[in-house]
């Protein structure tokens, strides 16, 4: 028997980033006896790390943008594989959930007319981002976090969760975990559970995601029995560091592009005009002049090709580097010194012109950066209902990244940090309501608490077994070399059977040096759900055998329209009965992937996507 | 398509002196990694992790300067370990790194900045004006690029609680901390005193319970500030004047019998901040960093500031670039 403390609480939320700081600010202005449980200190989540903006058709720069072109925008840039009413509402909401961040102290850039200025992003047919300069994320996890702190919140920071707890009927209802920095174990119990975990970047080897992205709420909520969508949709953002190696695949915004940047290839050349998609080809440039007119008039000329959505922009700078024709670190060249002053360069991109400057040596405002793909975004997650966010097992709701359905096959920019608002405030109202419907009293399974904690701490009692970073390592290279930007039908096949060798040396880790901030052993704990999204994307990707998206399939180049009417659905059929795998989860080969027809849109909504291409 | 991963060049060693220990004390341990092209400091502690020391304790997050969660002292100066190149430090010498030392120590590089979380509940929220009939049209308020720029400067702040570490007023003085907020604090109240939309005046409770007095205008903040954020300058001398002005300038108090007061008292101010008395102005609620203020089970969490340094905290290092 380990002994833990324990604490009680109507609504608890996994994630301190802007879903789930945004989640629990309405579950407590409803009443509730709310908590954020964070892995990190609060105001660390990786919201802070978003750059460009907060999509919201506002219309402060175009008038005639409106939500029904947002939600075109957004189902097309993700190939209609979206939840449509996740797309809607978002689309709708989010203008009102940008304009109150105003008066919880953010404060976005300014157009002439003192309104919140917005700017140009890939996808979006208007100029809809608000934003501050390129540290968009900054400013609204700390509005959060301010009007959280302003609020009473209770939120313990350095937690980690090892897995979600359930009542005799299979309702969610609670956590156990322990804290970080004492290592010492905690259980929570709460009438309903938000899980805002954020994503699962941290099993490709270059990703611009911190290590907290390792799918925690993804993984825990299939061990609870619920369901995961279009797992193997992965955003590649077409722009991150190359080189140095060190900070291979930190984020270049798509800022830089919005405003004025261009791709080029070793050649000189502007190679996005030889990748416009027949989609896109009708709202597209097709010369250097029509687009170069567009930054100041949309009505002079087309889209620029280098602002199209990320899934395409990416896969063609692939090409170019596979053709031969990429920079000396094997990326393409993105420049704006050529294209915009250098006083306009720091001034709407400062984190840019530092971040180059400082890692990399190169002056953004005197030569071009070197770019390439990195592993940024996963569209797929927990399947919910659009309008609670409920989860398919009662007593869970999920939003932001962990959650699935809003993005389709491939976000556009901006469209993230907007779900977080919208969903996230759904969110804590679906779990408060949850919560204060809930009656009977709340029985943990203690059997359950420290089956957990014995298999999170039998590590330290094995002698000569596995160093936890050496799998890790050989996780990210496995993901990133058979499960990348571009798959076959043979690698991933091979991709499974490396995770179930992976698994097994996994359950053999040893470890040293007590539980008290020991990051091997934290390391250890986040291992069991890196494997179970890995396993989860790795199984999605071998079903659909078609490409779109965040989806592409070198033995299936093209979109077939019959896959296109399906998610494919990750599950557990009887977590309970699991074969066990890591900390005693459920095994990676438990999970099984089958297809379901996508919600079907209704027509008046559909109409909309035709209009005015 | 499969793709190749690609590995850097290897030049030379490098030699990192760390300091490992926890509250009962602790020591400087070496380890000698290759040294790899283009890496920052965080990257050699990831090697050691991976390699040395799976249990090397310390925080990080982004790796890009934008969350500043790995501040450490390298060389004796306060600064992030993602944004320290190793080849900026003096070549073929011994890197040392050890944790913040105005902070009690976790351990290893990690330490217990409750402190800074305590401060940021006693500083009453921003308390917008009303919106005009125009912005209720328009559907947002309006203000002009110029007024929110003052502001958007300190709203850069990442917290890496580097200012914190370096300032005099605390770094030796740790029974200050119950009444002083510090540079990162400073610029928070700064960015609200200046913030166009804010009622509330903060000038009172600047000078009464933040200690604004206290700071000596040393500059050493601005100078660690990852941010670039002019601390002192921009922040501190302002405030101080504001201070000062409402206390003691004739005209200002003039100005204020004359014109209907726009700016809320400090008392005001201070009945905004989620408050149970009127002295302590602590939230309910809180923000547990550390178990400890949180072990009894109760629900009811208590606070305590954080505690005193233990006597073996890490010595103080060498170099001569420490900012003094």
């Amino acid at each position: 028997m380990t002994d833990y403390e324990s604490h009680e609480f109507d609504v608890i939320i996994i994630g301190a980033g802007g879903a789930g700081l945004r989640a629990a600010v309405e579950a407590q202005a409803m009443g509730l006896r709310t908590a954020v449980v964070c892995k990190s200190l609060l105001g660390k989540a990786h919201t802070v790390m978003a750059e460009g903006g907060i999509a919201a058709a506002m219309g402060n720069v175009y008038a005639e943008d409106n939500w029904k072109v947002h939600f075109r925008d957004t189902m097309r840039g993700g190939k209609l594989l979206n939840n449509w009413r996740m797309a809607q509402l978002h689309a709708q909401e989010a203008p009102d959930r940008v304009r109150e961040l105003e008066g919880w102290g953010a404060l976005f850039d300014r157009t002439p007319e003192g309104l919140i200025l917005q700017r140009d992003f890939g996808g979006h047919r208007y100029a809809r981002l608000a934003h501050v300069g390129d540290r968009t994320g900054l400013e609204l996890i700390r509005t959060m976090q301010q009007k959280a702190v302003a609020d009473g919140m209770e939120v313990f920071m350095e937690l980690k969760v090892l897995r979600l707890l359930h009542d005799v009927d299979g309702t969610v209802s609670g956590l156990v975990g322990y804290w970080r920095p004492s290592g010492g174990f905690v259980v929570l119990k709460a009438k309903s559970v938000v899980l805002a975990t954020g994503g699962v970047g941290k099993s490709w080897m270059y990703t611009s995601n911190s290590w907290e992205s390792t799918g925690d709420g993804h993984a825990m909520a299939l061990w609870a029995g619920a369901d995961l969508i279009d797992m193997e949709c992965i955003q590649f953002h077409p722009t991150g560091m190359v080189w140095p190696l060190s900070v291979r695949g930190i984020l270049v915004t798509e800022g830089v592009r919005g405003d004025g940047g261009v791709l080029r290839n070793s050649e000189g050349t502007r190679f996005m005009f030889d990748y416009v998609p027949d989609m896109f080809r009708a709202e597209t440039a097709d010369s250097e002049d029509e687009a170069d007119k567009w930054y100041d008039d949309h009505t002079a000329g087309r889209r620029p090709p280098e602002l199209l959505p990320r899934d395409e922009v990416a896969r063609s700078i692939n090409s170019e580097v596979k053709a031969g024709r990429g920079s000396p670190h094997g990326g393409v060249f993105l420049d704006i010194a050529t294209r915009r002053t250098a006083e306009d360069i720091r001034r709407r991109l400062p984190s840019m012109y530092h971040q180059f400057k400082e890692l990399a040596g190169v002056d953004i405002t005197a030569e071009a950066m070197e770019v390439g793909p990195t592993c940024h975004y996963i569209m797929g997650g927990v399947r919910v209902e659009a309008d609670t966010t409920a989860a398919t097992v009662p007593g869970l709701f999920a939003a932001g990244e962990v959650a699935g359905g809003m993005h389709g096959a491939n976000r556009l920019g901006g469209n993230s940090l907007s779900d977080l608002l919208v969903f996230g405030r759904r969110a804590g109202i679906g779990a408060a309501e949850f919560a204060q419907g809930r009656v009977g009293d709340i029985s943990l399974d203690e059997g359950q608490i420290q089956a957990t904690i014995d298999a999170a701490v039998a590590p330290f009692e094995r002698e000569g077994g596995e160093n936890p970073y050496d799998i890790q390592h050989a996780l990210q290279e496995a993901m990133q070399s058979l499960v990348g930007i571009i798959r076959t039908g043979a690698e991933l096949e091979q991709a499974l059977g490396k995770l179930e060798e992976l698994e097994e040396r996994a359950g053999n880790i040893s470890l040293s040096g007590g539980t008290k901030y020991n990051p091997g052993w934290n390391l250890t704990t986040d291992l069991p759900a890196m494997l179970t999204i890995s396993r989860c994307t790795t199984m999605g990707a071998l079903n659909r055998k078609e490409s779109r998206g965040g989806q592409t399939r070198d033995d299936f180049p093209t979109a077939d329209p019959e896959m296109g009417k399906v998610n494919f659905v990750e599950r557990i059929a009887d977590p309970s009965n699991a074969p066990t795998g890591v900390c005693g989860t459920p095994s990676v080969r438990s999970i099984t992937s089958q297809p379901e027809p996508v919600p079907v849109m209704p027509d008046e909504l559909r109409a909309l996507l035709e209009e005015a291409n | 398509m499969a793709e190749e991963i690609v590995r850097s060049n290897q030049s030379g060693e490098v030699t990192m002196r760390i300091w490992r220990g926890d509250e009962d004390g602790g020591e400087f341990a070496e380890y000698v990694m290759p040294g790899l092209e283009g890496e920052v400091v965080l990257d050699v502690i990831h090697r050691v992790q991976a390699s040395e020391a799976p249990d090397l304790a310390c925080r990080w997050n982004c790796k890009a300067g934008k969350c500043g969660s790995c501040s450490a002292e390298i060389n004796g100066r306060p600064a992030l370990m993602c944004m320290t190149r190793m080849d900026t430090l003096p070549p073929g010498e011994t890197v040392t790194v050890a944790p913040m030392r105005a902070f009690p120590i976790i351990r290893d590089l990690v330490t217990d900045v409750s402190y800074n979380y305590e401060v940021a509940k006693r500083i009453p929220p921003l308390s917008p004006r009303d919106k005009t009939n125009d912005e209720v049209k328009a559907g947002g308020y309006r203000m002009a690029q110029i007024d929110v720029e003052r502001s958007q400067e300190f709203r850069k702040c990442i917290e890496c609680f580097l200012c914190q570490d370096v300032c005099h007023v605390v770094r030796d003085h740790e029974e200050n901390k119950t009444a002083y907020a510090g540079p990162r604090f400073f610029i928070r109240s700064a960015e609200l005193e200046m913030h166009p939309l804010d009622t509330n005046d903060r000038r009172q409770l600047l000078q009464e319970e933040q200690g604004l007095g206290k700071c000596n205008i040393t500059k050493c903040c601005t100078e660690v500030c990852p941010e670039h954020i002019k601390i002192t300058d921009n922040a501190i001398i302002p405030l101080k004047e504001r201070v000062v002005d409402a206390k003691y300038d004739p005209v200002a108090w003039l100005g204020r019998k004359i014109n209907k007061r726009t700016k809320r008292t400090a008392q005001e101010a201070a009945a905004e901040a989620p408050s149970e008395g009127p002295a302590a102005v602590l939230p309910p609620g809180g923000v547990h960093g550390i178990p400890q203020t949180h072990t009894d089970g109760s629900g009811t969490p208590e606070f305590a500031m954080a505690p005193p340094a233990p006597d073996d905290s890490p010595p103080e290092p060498v170099g001569d670039d420490a900012p003094a």
